[in-house]
C-alpha cells in the first residue's frame, strides 16, 4: 500500500444497465471496447481470447470478450445476456449485454427487466430496423426509462453528421410516440474506440458526452420509500415458538404497532415485532426492497400471496383486469385457456377473457384482431382470475402492477396491469371488506375453533337443475360429516324466504342471495361446515356461486355440481357429478375433497396438519 | 439501504422462494468463502435455522484444514451435512494427472450427481457468482438442469421480475444461484459487516502469499499477498487485474463451459 490515506471502501453505488438493440449492430462490441479501454478487464483476459482468434484463424474482435460460449462465438452472435461488472468513479455498474437477434427475445426481455437504465444500439450503415424499435416499445412497458441511444460503426459511415443526425430525428419520433425521451444520442464507432471512453477527433462536430460519461449521468432509481405500504407476504414460518410472516416490502415502510390489512382477505391485526437474525438492536422499522420477517399480535390465519397494506391506501382487489402484455411461449396464448397467473407472491388459475388487439411493434400500429397472440408479439388483453386478486395498476405501483403467466412448467408472457375491470362482484366485495373492517370479534378465534372441532370452516356449495339429485346428496353429505364427529349444517335457501326474506319477492334474487351469503358467512364465522343449497331465482348458477364465494371469502369454497346428463359445468367448479349415481360413493369424494383442501384433519381427536398463523 | 443490504435482501427472496417451492432442497458448501456467506445467508432468511441439508462434495483433495473448518461449524451451527463422495472412481485411481477436466467431472460434477440422485433433491442451492467466469455470467437465479443434470444454456427460462422458474417436469432438478449479483469485493465486505467467521486460508499467514479462491489441493495455487485482515483483502481487491480464479486449474481454455454443460457447478 502507498503511503498516501487510501479509503477501503468499495464503490457504495450499484446500478443496472442492459445493452438492447438489433442483431449485429454492435451490442457485443461496445461492451467489450467499453471494458478494454477503461482498464476494466481482468489480467490476461484480452490476450486469451486473441490467442483463441488465432488458434481459430479468425479477426479478433471485442464481442469475444463476453460471449462465453463457443456456439455464440461461431455463429457470432450473443444467444443469452450476461452480466458484467465494472466499477468507474464510486459507482459499480451491472451491465447486462442482451442479445439482438429476435429468436432470443426472451432472453433481452430478462435482461432488460433487471435494467435501471438502457443503451439502444443502432447500425449507422443500417440504420433503424425492426428489433431496434421492438426493443425500443419492450423497454418502455418493462419500465426502464432512462434510455441513451448510441449510432455505433459510425467509420463505415465516413462519420458523417448528416446521416447520424438523420437516424436520430427517425428514432426519437419513434420514440415520442411511447412517450420516452432518450437522455442521449452518442455517434460511437465501438470498433475503433471513438466516443466510446475517450472523445473522437473525427467527430468533432459532437458535443455531447461519451458512452461512458452518459453512463455516468444515469441516475440512481429513487427509492419506493416514499409511497404508501406494499408488503405482499412470501410465507409463513414456524421454527420455534415465533410464527413469523416473511417478505419484501415493494414499497412503502413498516413500523413495529402498525395497523396492516391483509388483501383480499381483508384481515387486519397489528405488528407485534421485525425479526431478524443477527440483528442489534432488532429494527423497529423497515422500508421498500428490505426481505424482513413479522409477528402480530393477534391469531389470524395468513398465507402466502395475500398483500399488506395500511388502511387508508388499500390495493384493488378484482377477478378481471386489463393488461398489456408480451407473449414468450411456445405455444400461441389462446382465449378461454387456463394459465396461472403470478403477481407479486400470489399465485392464481386465470384465463384470457378477450384479446383486444394486438401491437405491431415495429409501427405500433394494430394488427389484424386474432384468437391467438404468437410468440415474440405484443397484445393488450383482458384477463378473469378464478380468485379475487389484491394488485395495482402498473402506473401507480411498478412491483405489484405487473405479472407473469406460467403455461404449464414454462414463464411464458409477462404484462403489466393497465386498469380495474367492473366485474358484477364488486359492490359485494365492497360490503365484504367494509363489514370485515368493521368485525367485533369475540374472544375464541377461528384456530381455537379449528383445533377444537378438528376442522376448519368451509363451504360445500351445490349447483345444479332441480331433479338431479342435489338435495339429497346434500343431506347424504351433512349426515355423514355430523357421523364422524365433523360440526356441518344444511343451509337451504328455502329456509330463509319465509323468514329473514319475508319483506322480499322472486323477482328481488340479488338480494336473497346476498342476504343467503350473509347467513353464510355468519355459521362461518361458527367454525361450521356449511352444506348450501339454493335455488338461483333466475341467476345463472355462477353468478349465484361466485356473490356467495365473495360474501363468505376468504373461507374455502368447494363447489359440486349435479347434472343428468354430461354437460360442461359451470366455471370453477371443483366436482362434477351426472347421471345414475352413487350417491355414499359421491358424499365419499367429497369428503376426500375437503380432506386434500385441508378443511378436514385426518382424524378426528389428532392434531390437524393444517396449519394456522398468528 | 446500502448496497450489500440491497444484495442481501435479494438473495434472501431467493432462498426464501426455494425453500417455499421446492419439498426436496439441499444447499451446496464447498467451505469457500462464497458458499460460507451463502450459508450465512440461509441463517438470515430463517431466523438462524438452515431448514436444508448442507452438501459437501468431498474430493479427498480438500486442503486439510478446509475440513477442520466445516466439521467446527457443523458443531456450531448445528448444521444437517451431507458428504457426497465418489468412491468407485477414487477406488479406480482419480487423480488431476488423468486431466483436469477428466477429474473434476468425476470428483466433482458426478459426485454430485449421484448424491442428487440418491437423494431426489429436485433444488440444489448453489454459490456462483456471475463475476467469477464467463458461462456463470449467463446464469439464471433458478437454472433448470434435465434428467442428466445437463445444462441448456441455448434455451434457457424467462426470468422476469422476481418471478422465477419453480415448476419443472419430473426427473429434471433446478439450480439456484441467490449469488449471482454479487461480486468477490462484495462478498468480502458482507463478511466483515456481518462478522462471518472465515477460513484463515485466505490471509496471509506470514508467508507473502493467501488463497484467493479455494478447491482442491492440487489444482489451486495461493497468490503472492501480503493481505492479513479482511480490509488489506478488500484494498487488494480494489486495484487487482488479475482474475479471481486465476489460480485455478479447471478454467484454462474451454474447460468451464465443456464443465458446467455437463453439470458442473
Amino acid at each position: 500500500m502507498g503511503k498516501e490515506q487510501k479509503s477501503v471502501e468499495a464503490p457504495k453505488e450499484h446500478l443496472n444497465i442492459v445493452i438492447v438493440g438489433h442483431v449485429d449492430h454492435g451490442k457485443s462490441t461496445l461492451l467489450g471496447r467499453l471494458y478494454a479501454d477503461t482498464g476494466s478487464l481482468p489480467e490476461g483476459k484480452l490476450e486469451k481470447v486473441q490467442a483463441i482468434c488465432r488458434q481459430q484463424g479468425k479477426e479478433f474482435e471485442y464481442a469475444f470478450l463476453f460471449d462465453a460460449f463457443l456456439e455464440e462465438q461461431e455463429q457470432g452472435i450473443t444467444i443469452d445476456t450476461a452480466r458484467t461488472f465494472f466499477s468507474w468513479q464510486d459507482r459499480q455498474y451491472i451491465i447486462i449485454d442482451a442479445p439482438g437477434h429476435k429468436e432470443f427475445l426472451k432472453n433481452m426481455i430478462c435482461g432488460a427487466a433487471r435494467a435501471e437504465a438502457a443503451l439502444l444500439v443502432i447500425d449507422a450503415l443500417e440504420g433503424v430496423r425492426e428489433q431496434s424499435k421492438k426493443h425500443g416499445y419492450l423497454l418502455s412497458m418493462l419500465g426502464v426509462k432512462q434510455v441513451a441511444v448510441v449510432v455505433n460503426k459510425m467509420d463505415l459511415v465516413g462519420y458523417r453528421q448528416d446521416l447520424f443526425e438523420a437516424i436520430e430525428k427517425e428514432y426519437r419520433e419513434f420514440l415520442t410516440q411511447l412517450k420516452v425521451i432518450p437522455e442521449r444520442v452518442v455517434p460511437v464507432s465501438a470498433k475503433s474506440g471513438d466516443n466510446i471512453v475517450t472523445r473522437s477527433p473525427r467527430l468533432d462536430w459532437y458535443r455531447g458526452p461519451t458512452v461512458l460519461e452518459t453512463l455516468a449521468q444515469f441516475t440512481k432509481e429513487t427509492a419506493r420509500t416514499d409511497k404508501p405500504l406494499r408488503f405482499p407476504v412470501q410465507d409463513v414460518y414456524k421454527f420455534d415458538a415465533r410464527r413469523i410472516i416473511t417478505g419484501r416490502l415493494t414499497s412503502g415502510r413498516l413500523k413495529v404497532g402498525d395497523r396492516l390489512v391483509f388483501s383480499p382477505s381483508n384481515k387486519t391485526a397489528n405488528v407485534k415485532s421485525l425479526e431478524g437474525f443477527n440483528v442489534e438492536p432488532p429494527a423497529t422499522e423497515a422500508q421498500a426492497g428490505e426481505s424482513i420477517g413479522i409477528t402480530l399480535d393477534e391469531q389470524i390465519f395468513i398465507e402466502r400471496g395475500e398483500l399488506a397494506s395500511h388502511h387508508q391506501d388499500l390495493p384493488l382487489v378484482s377477478t378481471a383486469f386489463r393488461v398489456n402484455l408480451f407473449w414468450l411461449g411456445r405455444r400461441p396464448l389462446e382465449c378461454g385457456k387456463k394459465y396461472q397467473l403470478r403477481l407479486s407472491t400470489k399465485e392464481v388459475d386465470c384465463e384470457v377473457a378477450a384479446i383486444h388487439r394486438i401491437v405491431n411493434a415495429a409501427d405500433l400500429g394494430d394488427r389484424q384482431s386474432q384468437a391467438v397472440v404468437g410468440r415474440n408479439e405484443v397484445a393488450e388483453l383482458t384477463l378473469r382470475t378464478k380468485t379475487p386478486l389484491a394488485f395495482d395498476l402498473y402506473s401507480s405501483f411498478e412491483n405489484t402492477g405487473r405479472f407473469v403467466l406460467v403455461d404449464e412448467y414454462d414463464i411464458s408472457g409477462g404484462g403489466i396491469v393497465m386498469e380495474l375491470v367492473h366485474d358484477e362482484q364488486e359492490f359485494l366485495r365492497d360490503e365484504a371488506r367494509r363489514r370485515d373492517f368493521a368485525w367485533v370479534k369475540g374472544e375464541v378465534g377461528a384456530e381455537q375453533r379449528a383445533q377444537h372441532y378438528g376442522h376448519r370452516a368451509a363451504v360445500v356449495l351445490f349447483t345444479g337443475a332441480a331433479h338431479t339429485g342435489k338435495s339429497f346428496l346434500a343431506r347424504n353429505l351433512e349426515a355423514l360429516l355430523v357421523a364422524e364427529g365433523r360440526h356441518a349444517y344444511l343451509l337451504e335457501g328455502e329456509n330463509l324466504r319465509r323468514g329473514l326474506d319475508a319483506d322480499l319477492t322472486e323477482s328481488d334474487a340479488m338480494e336473497i342471495i346476498r342476504r343467503y351469503g350473509e347467513v353464510a358467512r355468519l355459521l362461518i364465522d361458527t367454525g361450521l361446515i356449511v352444506v348450501s343449497t339454493t335455488k338461483t331465482f333466475g341467476l345463472p348458477h355462477h353468478q349465484v356461486s361466485q356473490a356467495i364465494r365473495t360474501l363468505v371469502h376468504p373461507a374455502p369454497v368447494l363447489t359440486v355440481h349435479m347434472s343428468k346428463t354430461e354437460e360442461a359445468p359451470p366455471p370453477n367448479t371443483d366436482l362434477h357429478f351426472f347421471g345414475p349415481k352413487d350417491f355414499d360413493a359421491a358424499a365419499q369424494h367429497i369428503l376426500d375433497a375437503l380432506k386434500r383442501r385441508g378443511v378436514l384433519a385426518e382424524a378426528i381427536g389428532a392434531k390437524p396438519t393444517f396449519q394456522y398463523s398468528i | 439501504m446500502n448496497h450489500l443490504r440491497r444484495l442481501e435482501s435479494q438473495s434472501i427472496y431467493i432462498l426464501r422462494e426455494a425453500y417455499k417451492h421446492f419439498d426436496n432442497l439441499a444447499m451446496l458448501w464447498s467451505i469457500g468463502k462464497d458458499s460460507t456467506v451463502l450459508l450465512w445467508l440461509a441463517r438470515k432468511a430463517f431466523f438462524g435455522h438452515v431448514p436444508f441439508p448442507l452438501i459437501h462434495i468431498d474430493t479427498s483433495y480438500k486442503i486439510p484444514a478446509m475440513i477442520e473448518y466445516r466439521d467446527r461449524l457443523v458443531q456450531e451451527w448445528r448444521l444437517n451435512l451431507v458428504v457426497g463422495q465418489n468412491k468407485a472412481a477414487l477406488a479406480a485411481g482419480m487423480n488431476h494427472t488423468m486431466g483436469r477436466v477428466v477429474c473434476c467431472t468425476a470428483l466433482k460434477t458426478d459426485g454430485l450427481k449421484q448424491v442428487v440422485a440418491e437423494k431426489g433433491y429436485t433444488g440444489i442451492i448453489l454459490g456462483v457468482r456471475a463475476d467469477e467466469e464467463g458461462t456463470r455470467a449467463k446464469e439464471r437465479y433458478f437454472s433448470p438442469r434435465d434428467k442428466n443434470s445437463e445444462w441448456d444454456f441455448r434455451d434457457q427460462p424467462p426470468e422476469l421480475w422476481d418471478q422465477f422458474k419453480t415448476t419443472f417436469p419430473e426427473g429434471t432438478h433446478l439450480r439456484i444461484h441467490p449469488l449471482l449479483d454479487w461480486t468477490e469485493i462484495n462478498i468480502w465486505e458482507y463478511i466483515r459487516l456481518e462478522h462471518i467467521p472465515f477460513i484463515d486460508l485466505y490471509l496471509d499467514r506470514g508467508d507473502g502469499t493467501r488463497y484467493r479462491s479455494l478447491g482442491c489441493a492440487p489444482c489451486t495455487f495461493p497468490i503472492k499477498s501480503t493481505a492479513k485482515t479482511v480490509d488489506d483483502i478488500i484494498e487488494e481487491l480494489r486495484h487487482t487485474t488479475i482474475s479471481e480464479r486465476a489460480g485455478r486449474a479447471q478454467d484454462e481454455g474451454r474447460g468451464m463451459e465443456l464443465l458446467r454443460k455437463d453439470g458442473y457447478m
